[in-house]
């Protein structure tokens, strides 16, 4: 690994760090979509993402299929890179560091350590700040997500219970993480070193957390999010952005729509990609978001998070 | 007693909120922007006095620019009120855009190439002298774009291995790194400055 020093606690004045965490603030106030090749990334794009998170089987096909889910091939992300002028993501496995540093390696823009591949190490996460690429993970609380931030996260997302199209989780999550802020800003100073043990997170990120009354790095929101209700949900609930995962590109729960050879399926899913993009953006007048909810065609069918038996959930993975 | 400036910030994705809080650090008033009608008021007047175009994707605000007019309105009001582009913003307001090429409103007799120094991995902070006193500058740059070419009325106040990064003409200032992103003040308070000088 390369050399690196921080103090453990989240250096922000740290040029790499004001870098990985600008590159966030660009991604603001937009939609990141999962796409599991070039036309997708292609229609991606043409409908207004900010960026596109490249994967060989989105959140939805990898419950329905099961097996290990790893990083995507090297080959469809360059593929992908090549093909869209807007940042490219990809994710690795959670503390599996070969898989980042392949990714870095790739020239991707925003690495996932994501808990929808299946976990590599079931102790340590990827130590973060060993890398130039800027990371972004899933969090379920405040404590989650300043342990994160520790090791080097540049942005924040909820968990929310990926694959679903059921949001109840990312509200679930979001809420709790809005929740556990406000809760710090009220605090005494002496009241704030009991405040990290109860959240098991480092000290100066809760002392951070509780006099800006924010997380240090962007608030984005992920897991479940499959229309553009949804997206202005999460929007309003203090996301600053959205990942939408399988809600574009899937009809059934496991099946992708064929955007390459049929028009109707390709139109359905330009219909959802646009209609998404536009409530996030204009999340705060429902009059855009009717609108946009009128325009989409079909959606994903979904499957309730409450359902699910414990040992299948995704949002658990991680610590 | 002088009165408040009230900035508007295309808020339709991006660093808004940075530059809202930039303005805000300088005795401004922000009002984000979405909307035509947000931009120009029922009597046909605009409801700024100056507007900041942020950095974000600059083809995820295109998409949104050719809904409802936005686009010819934008146009039109650039043409006229002081206006600075960061990054997207400066790609928005240039008269030719390439790598790729794409549509943007022609009001800046600039050159622009997308993405021109790399990915992600690439972007950089560099410090470095201005035309503007005070010293060296901290420019914070993001996947940021290259101005390959600038018009005769086009100043350059700064630039980076002989290309401009900050370049003025007329009302309208554009910067190809994020001054958002800095502590220094000192180009937003240029930026308010020549809002000032319009109204005078």
């Amino acid at each position: 690994m390369a050399d690196h020093t921080h103090n453990g606690n989240g250096n922000f004045g740290s040029t790499t760090l004001r870098l990985k965490t600008g590159l966030a603030e660009m991604l603001k106030g937009g939609v990141i979509m999962d796409v599991m090749n070039v036309e997708q990334a292609r229609i991606a794009e043409e409908a207004g993402a900010i960026s596109v998170m490249a994967l060989e089987r989105v959140p939805a096909m990898i419950r329905a299929e099961g097996g290990v889910a790893r990083m995507a091939n090297p080959k469809l992300i360059k593929q992908i890179i090549s093909a869209v002028s807007i940042p490219v993501m990809a994710k690795a496995r959670i503390g599996h560091f070969a898989e980042a540093q392949v990714l870095q390696t790739l020239g991707v823009d925003f690495i996932d350590e994501s808990e929808v591949l299946t976990p590599a190490d079931e102790v340590y996460h990827i130590d973060k700040h060993a890398f130039t690429t800027p990371f972004v993970c899933g969090a379920r609380n405040l404590g989650e997500a300043l342990r994160r931030i520790a090791e080097g996260a540049a942005m924040i997302r909820t968990k929310g219970e990926p694959g679903t199209g059921d949001v109840v989780h990312a509200v679930q999550h979001m809420r709790q993480i809005v929740r556990e802020i406000k809760a710090l800003t009220v605090l005494g100073d002496e009241e704030l070193y009991n405040a990290a043990k109860v959240h098991g997170a480092p000290y100066e990120l809760i002392r951070m957390v509780a006099k800006a009354g924010k997380l240090p790095v962007p608030n984005f929101s992920a897991g479940g999010i499959a229309t553009p209700a949804d997206a202005a949900l999460m929007m309003q609930l203090g996301a600053e952005s959205v990942f939408v995962g399988s809600g574009i590109f899937m009809k059934e729960r496991a099946t992708p729509l064929d955007v390459e050879n049929n028009p109707l399926e390709r139109e359905e899913a330009v219909s959802r990609a646009k209609a998404i993009v536009i409530a996030t953006t204009h999340f705060n007048d429902p009059k855009i978001v009717a609108d946009a909810c009128e325009a989409v065609i079909g959606s994903m069918k979904g499957l309730a998070a409450a359902a699910i038996e414990e040992q299948h959930l995704m949002q658990t993975r991680g610590w | 007693m002088t009165t408040s400036l009230t900035i508007g910030v295309l808020a339709l994705q991006g660093a808004y909120e940075a530059h809202a809080q930039s303005l805000r650090l300088l005795g401004a008033t922000p009002k984000l922007i979405r909307t035509p009608e947000d931009l120009i008021g029922p009597d046909g007047k605009s409801t700024v006095d100056g507007l900041i175009m942020p950095g974000g994707e600059s083809t995820t605000m295109l998409k949104f620019l050719e809904r409802n007019n936005f686009f010819e309105i934008l146009k039109s009001f650039v043409t006229k009120t002081p206006t600075f582009g960061t990054c997207a913003g400066a790609i928005l307001l240039a008269n030719e855009v390439e790598h790729p090429a794409q549509k943007s409103l022609a009001a800046l007799d600039i050159t622009v190439e997308r993405n021109a120094y790399g990915r992600q991995i690439d972007s950089t902070i560099l410090k470095s002298e201005t035309t503007l006193p005070g010293g060296p500058l901290e420019m914070v740059f993001i996947r940021a774009p290259r101005i390959t070419r600038t018009g005769p009325k086009v100043e350059t106040l700064a630039t980076r291995d002989g290309f401009p990064v900050l370049i003025r003409s007329g009302h309208l200032l554009a910067a190809t790194f994020h001054p958002e992103l800095s502590d220094d003040t000192r180009i937003h308070k240029l930026f308010l400055d020549l809002v000032r000088e319009s109204k005078s």
